[in-house]
């Protein structure tokens, strides 16, 4: 099932597990938002590193990073990757950056 | 002559050797299989070794015994992999020249990557059983040890054999039950993992089999550190397990080899390609087994179904043509539960695993996602069969690509 996400009127397309249906349609409006809906009231500085650095890392790489890579090449750690993210760094991220579900490995 | 070079000679690259020689014309290749160990561990055996059900005799014979002849065995480690000038360089300097390569290097766990984890307590009451050393030291601290808190705990996804974690934990249940002790044991199973395992339906039945066992799910526990003193895990986002007895998971990794050679990624995984098995970088690498980063199980029964393709992409290389031969991600685990009864999944890059019957749809003997006696024999085969016919390459009635008839999709 879809859904869809309003920002000043101009709506985005989430899938059925929440994330951006298309990553192309992303914008600073539509993170600010949908991390509120996350439980993050204000994407600081370093929030806005992480979730630079993973889309950027998506276009390189036409995948999401692993908690390890964020946390080795975004220049934001570990810990401050759990305090910034709370629950699960790696999927509120993709959802705020606009990114696919990252892929669980078996 | 020309050269195939094989690094690793365990479950992956001795399949692979195997395959190849009985291919190839002596006269125009070699086959070069190079492993740093003279002794070739089955490492599913590595499981019932704390439990006493196998003694490390059970898991070890000599590589030489599985490899064809006519090929040539280096007794050495690797240093280095240039793969621009296509050779190899052994940690004694030797230049080997290859015209294609195969990794079959594995995964290794790395403790040292988790701060606390190889410290004091190391292997007098944390233990690992992804060794041989670490499995038999669990066996001799299983011996005295009177309960309490044990808690198993994966460092960090992925690791070889995803089942086994939560198969430790079925037969620690099953094991201190027979010896009357399972009152004072309290069970945990603390995973990075949102539940006991990763796709929907089969973390549903193995989570609710956790419940039935009266064993405690921690599901999306990261860890950050072992405190030593006072004996407790604690997670990036300040969660805190006390233990008594630590059995870990370490990080996963592959060997320092594809590091230093500048041929993996952050996890020494080689980047390849999930189809044709083709390293993505080096078209005359190919890579099987646990080494590749590929998404999908690390585990003996990938390796194999893998060698099939290889085999044909392989000499489609040779014969200058293109690799059409594509792997699916199949892997088929059999899942010990305890009380000689074991659960089978089986499953693909794009198939989750999903209750029925293997390999004979309707028939079996196996049943998918179901507790039973027939699949604790299918694992205690598996020894004998791996020995006697997968190491050798010779192939078994089984399908490499996943099937779907006879498996029920749940709405
Ligand atoms: C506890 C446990 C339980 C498991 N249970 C199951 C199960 O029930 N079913 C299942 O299917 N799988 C199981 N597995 C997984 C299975 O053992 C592996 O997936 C399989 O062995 C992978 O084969 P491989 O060839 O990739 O690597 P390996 O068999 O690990 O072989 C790698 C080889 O490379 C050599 N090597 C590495 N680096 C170098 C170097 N630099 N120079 C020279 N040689 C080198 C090593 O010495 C080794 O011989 C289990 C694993 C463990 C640890």
């Amino acid at each position: 099932m879809k859904k869809e996400f309003q920002v000043k009127g101009k709506i985005y397309e989430l899938n059925e597990d929440g994330y951006l249906a298309n990553p192309e349609q992303w914008d600073e409006s539509f993170a600010v938002e949908i991390a509120k809906e996350l439980g993050i009231n204000e994407l600081t500085e370093k929030h806005m590193m992480v979730i630079n650095y993973m889309r950027e890392y998506y276009k390189q790489n036409g995948v999401v990073p692993t908690l390890r890579k964020v946390s080795k090449e975004s220049g934001v750690g570990m810990k401050d990757l759990y305090s910034l993210f709370p629950d699960g760094p790696i999927k509120k991220a993709a959802k705020i950056s606009g990114l696919p579900k990252p892929q669980s490995c078996v | 002559m020309k050269r195939i070079a094989i690094i690793g000679g365990g479950l992956g690259g001795t399949i692979m050797a195997n395959k190849l020689a009985k291919a190839l014309s002596e006269e125009q290749w070699v086959i070069t299989v190079i492993d740093k160990n003279p002794k070739h561990f089955y490492q599913p055996g590595f499981l019932f070794i704390p439990f006493g059900i196998y003694s490390t005799k059970d898991v070890v014979k000599p590589k030489k015994n599985f490899f064809p002849l006519g090929i040539e065995v280096i007794n050495s480690e690797v240093y280095k992999i240039e793969a621009d000038k296509k050779r190899i360089i052994l940690k004694e300097k030797t230049i080997i020249n290859y015209e294609y390569l195969i990794i079959a290097t594995g995964v290794n766990i790395v403790p040292e990557e988790t701060e606390g984890l190889k410290e004091e307590l190391w292997h007098k009451s944390i233990f690992d059983f992804y060794t041989i050393e670490g499995a038999y030291n669990l066996y001799n601290f299983f011996r005295y040890w009177k309960g309490g808190r044990l808690v198993l705990n994966i460092a960090e996804m992925p690791i070889k054999c995803p089942v086994a974690p939560l198969e430790f934990v079925f037969l620690a249940d099953y094991f201190f039950s027979m010896r009357g002790i399972r009152d004072k044991v309290e069970i945990s199973f603390v995973t990075p993992l949102p539940g006991a395992f990763t796709k929907p339906i089969s973390s549903k039945i193995l989570g609710d089999m956790l419940d039935k066992k009266n064993i405690n799910l921690v599901p999306d526990f990261n860890i950050a550190r072992v405190d030593n003193k006072d004996k407790y895990i604690e997670s990036y986002d300040g969660k805190k397990v006390p233990f008594d007895l630590l059995v870990s998971i370490p990080v996963n990794m592959g060997d320092s080899l594809i590091e230093r050679s500048g041929l993996g990624d952050d996890l020494n995984l080689v980047p390849t390609d999930k189809h044709t098995l083709r390293s993505k970088e080096f078209d005359n690498i190919l890579v099987i087994g646990d080494a590749s980063d590929l998404p999908t199980s690390k585990a003996g029964s990938v390796a194999h179904f893998e060698s099939d393709i290889l085999f044909e992409n392989i000499l489609s290389a040779i014969d200058g043509r293109p690799l059409n031969s594509k792997f699916d991600g199949h892997a088929n685990c059999f899942i010990e539960s305890g009380f000689d009864k074991g659960i089978l999944i089986d499953f693909n890059y794009d198939t989750e695993p999903l209750p029925g019957k293997y390999p004979l749809p309707g028939i079996g003997p196996f049943s998918l996602l179901e507790e039973t006696k027939m699949n604790h024999f299918g694992k205690v085969m598996f020894r004998w069969m791996y020995w006697n016919f997968l190491l050798k390459g010779i192939d078994l009635p089984i399908e490499s690509h996943m099937m779907m008839a006879g498996k029920k999709r749940l709405a």
